[in-house]
């Protein structure tokens, strides 16, 4: 059928609209891709393995992982309640709820580090008593995990809450109704139904959460080997012209792009798939 | 449920304690508001959501709009007249506006390209559109400015006729074009798959040519979705950052984009002002925002009809 659909338009014009498009996207996507490894690579494997074996760049790499991996469960317990209620019981509110989730999307992530700093700053409207606390959050790592669930908040919810809806509640109706317990019900019958979904939002949030440079950058105060997560040690390390440090640990965070586009695609595939044949059945 | 459903305004009854016994425990609780669902976890839930949003979202929104109106109205005005404000406001807006333009066009060629026709390999060319989604700002802006720079691949290409991308105002065109593009692709690319290709067939027979073919049948059908597309790009181009401090100079007046003025208010320890230019912000991206969702009504009302 596509094909078919495909077929009439292969005549000159075809190609050469074919070649503007790939001309385009050769060099706005694929050289700068390109570029990264090249300029990682660029003094050999031994400066590349050098640049990332920088206890400064390891660090980094911790770092970076720790706080995707905290950002990582919040989003998914957030994303499974928001959904949970959002999708399954209709309240006054509810449209708010929602307007107020899909905000973080549309504020500029320089914007989301300075809303932090002005309520967690020393400043801020909490300032005071963190600090007669001991508490730190901004310019430390609370404020770089808070940063980064702000600007990945909405990616599991908004996947999830058309999935539950779609889906509808009936099975879990019946499981409540044969006396299961909610939190059976929840593991056993929705749990397994959203799996797919709740995947491809991790994958997504993981991508932004890893990659996360003006937000964290606001909130993190830039110090060296203590505060800084990966993105953060590749603009340090190409403002000091160390540009092959740079582009290794850069190199590190395209692969993980390219993982994230490969898996994104199959789980794509799958995911369509299975809803497809959901609504055939 | 219909039985739950017949129970449920049990509670304007007079209390009767041996009925209410026989009520499943969960009903009893039904509050203020009408719930129609016998399924639990609904306080759990919406505490566990409501307590996240706040702590991340609504606390620190509201801490930014206090601060910036706290500058008073005086002191907004005497920041918006400031050169350097206006400056960045102007750079950011029609960078941004420049660069979604750029994405409207060629993300609708490939979004056409990717749907219509079928070449050796597509599917990578389709799983590539989505990078600037994936790639971090800061890597895709080291990765452009490397590449444009005057002894870049293409910097050294443009070099000789004279034009300076890296470390100008361009560069920040050319960043700004590159997080907006996926944006036009995928909300342009679901409309065409969902139209007939047979239109298009249908008209190339009846003699008409291609331009007339994209004016008369595609650009109707997809325009909602394309001005959606548009409005995304322009949207996530004006809050853009970390693609663009690598690339562009930075100067005041010249190449300094709001989020980076942002940036240099609070190194400076101006929190009212930093909070002010971010309200601003917010407000515009609002804007930007309600557009958004008019478009979509406007793309979905069709199929929905």
């Amino acid at each position: 059928m596509r094909d078919r659909a495909a077929s009439p338009h292969q005549g000159g014009w075809t190609i050469a609209l074919i070649a503007v498009a790939l001309l385009f996207m050769t060099l706005f996507l694929l050289l700068p891709l390109v570029t990264v490894f090249a300029q990682a690579f660029a003094s050999g494997i031994p400066a590349y393995l050098a640049g990332i074996a920088d206890p400064n760049a390891l660090s980094a790499i911790r770092l970076t992982l720790l706080v995707a991996a905290v950002t990582l469960v919040v989003n998914v317990i957030f994303g499974l309640a928001a959904s949970w209620c959002l999708a399954r019981f209709a309240f006054p509110g509810r449209s708010l709820i929602l307007t107020v989730l899909d905000l973080p999307f549309s504020v500029s992530p320089v914007v989301a580090g300075l809303m932090l700093v002005l309520l967690y700053g020393r400043q801020g409207w909490f300032g005071q008593w963190l600090e007669t606390h001991d508490l730190r959050i901004i310019f430390a790592l609370p404020g770089m995990i808070i940063a980064t669930i702000f600007v990945t908040l909405p990616f599991v919810a908004r996947e999830l809450i058309p999935l539950m809806q779609e889906q509808g509640a009936e099975e879990e109706e019946a499981a409540i109704l044969l006396g299961a317990s909610g939190w059976q019900t929840f593991l056993r019958v929705t749990l397994p139904k959203l799996r797919w979904g709740l995947l491809y939002g991790v994958l997504l949030s993981n991508a932004r959460a890893m990659g996360e440079f003006g937000a964290v950058s606001v909130v993190s105060g830039n110090i060296l080997g203590l505060t800084d997560t990966m993105p953060l040690h590749i603009r340090a390390m190409y403002d000091d012209y160390n540009i092959v440090a740079a582009f290794a640990v850069a190199s590190l965070l395209a692969c993980l792009a390219l993982l994230t586009l490969v898996a994104k695609t199959i789980l794509e595939r799958r995911f369509l798939g299975a809803q497809r044949e959901a609504r055939i059945a | 449920m219909t039985e739950a459903g017949r129970e449920a305004p049990s509670p304007a009854l007079p209390a009767h304690p041996r009925r209410d016994a026989v009520l499943p425990v969960r009903q009893r609780r039904v509050g203020w508001f009408p719930r129609h669902s016998i399924l639990p976890g609904f306080g759990l839930s919406l505490g566990i959501t409501l307590l996240v949003l706040s702590i991340i979202v609504l606390l620190p929104l509201a801490a930014m709009m206090g601060d910036a109106t706290s500058l008073g109205w005086s002191g907004f005005t005497k920041l918006l007249a400031s050169p350097r404000v206006q400056g960045a406001f102007r750079v950011s807006l029609v960078c941004s506006l420049l660069a979604a333009v750029t994405s409207a066009i060629f993300g609708l060629l490939i979004a056409w390209v990717l749907v219509r026709t079928r070449f050796p390999g597509r599917r990578l060319a389709d799983a590539m559109v989505d990078l600037p989604f994936a790639l971090p700002t800061a890597v895709a802006g080291i990765a452009l400015s490397t590449l444009y720079a005057p002894n870049g691949w293409l910097g050294a290409l443009l070099a000789p006729l004279g034009i300076h991308v890296a470390y100008t105002v361009a560069g920040v065109y050319v960043a700004l074009t590159f997080v907006g593009l996926p944006f036009v692709v995928r909300s342009v690319q679901p409309v065409l798959q969902d139209l007939e290709a047979e239109q298009e067939e249908a008209a190339t027979t009846l003699g008409a040519n291609p331009l007339q073919i994209f004016r008369r049948v595609l650009l109707p059908a997809i325009l909602p979705s394309l001005c959606s597309g548009f409005a995304m790009a322009f949207a996530r181009a004006l809050g853009e950052y970390g693609s663009v401090i690598f690339i562009s100079s930075n100067r005041p007046m010249q190449s300094e984009i709001v989020p980076l003025l942002i940036v240099n208010r609070l190194e400076e320890f101006d929190f009212n002002g930093a909070a002010a230019i971010g309200t601003l912000m917010l407000v515009l991206s609002f804007c930007v925002l309600l557009g958004i969702t008019l478009l979509q009504r406007l793309t979905l009302s069709p199929r929905h009809a």
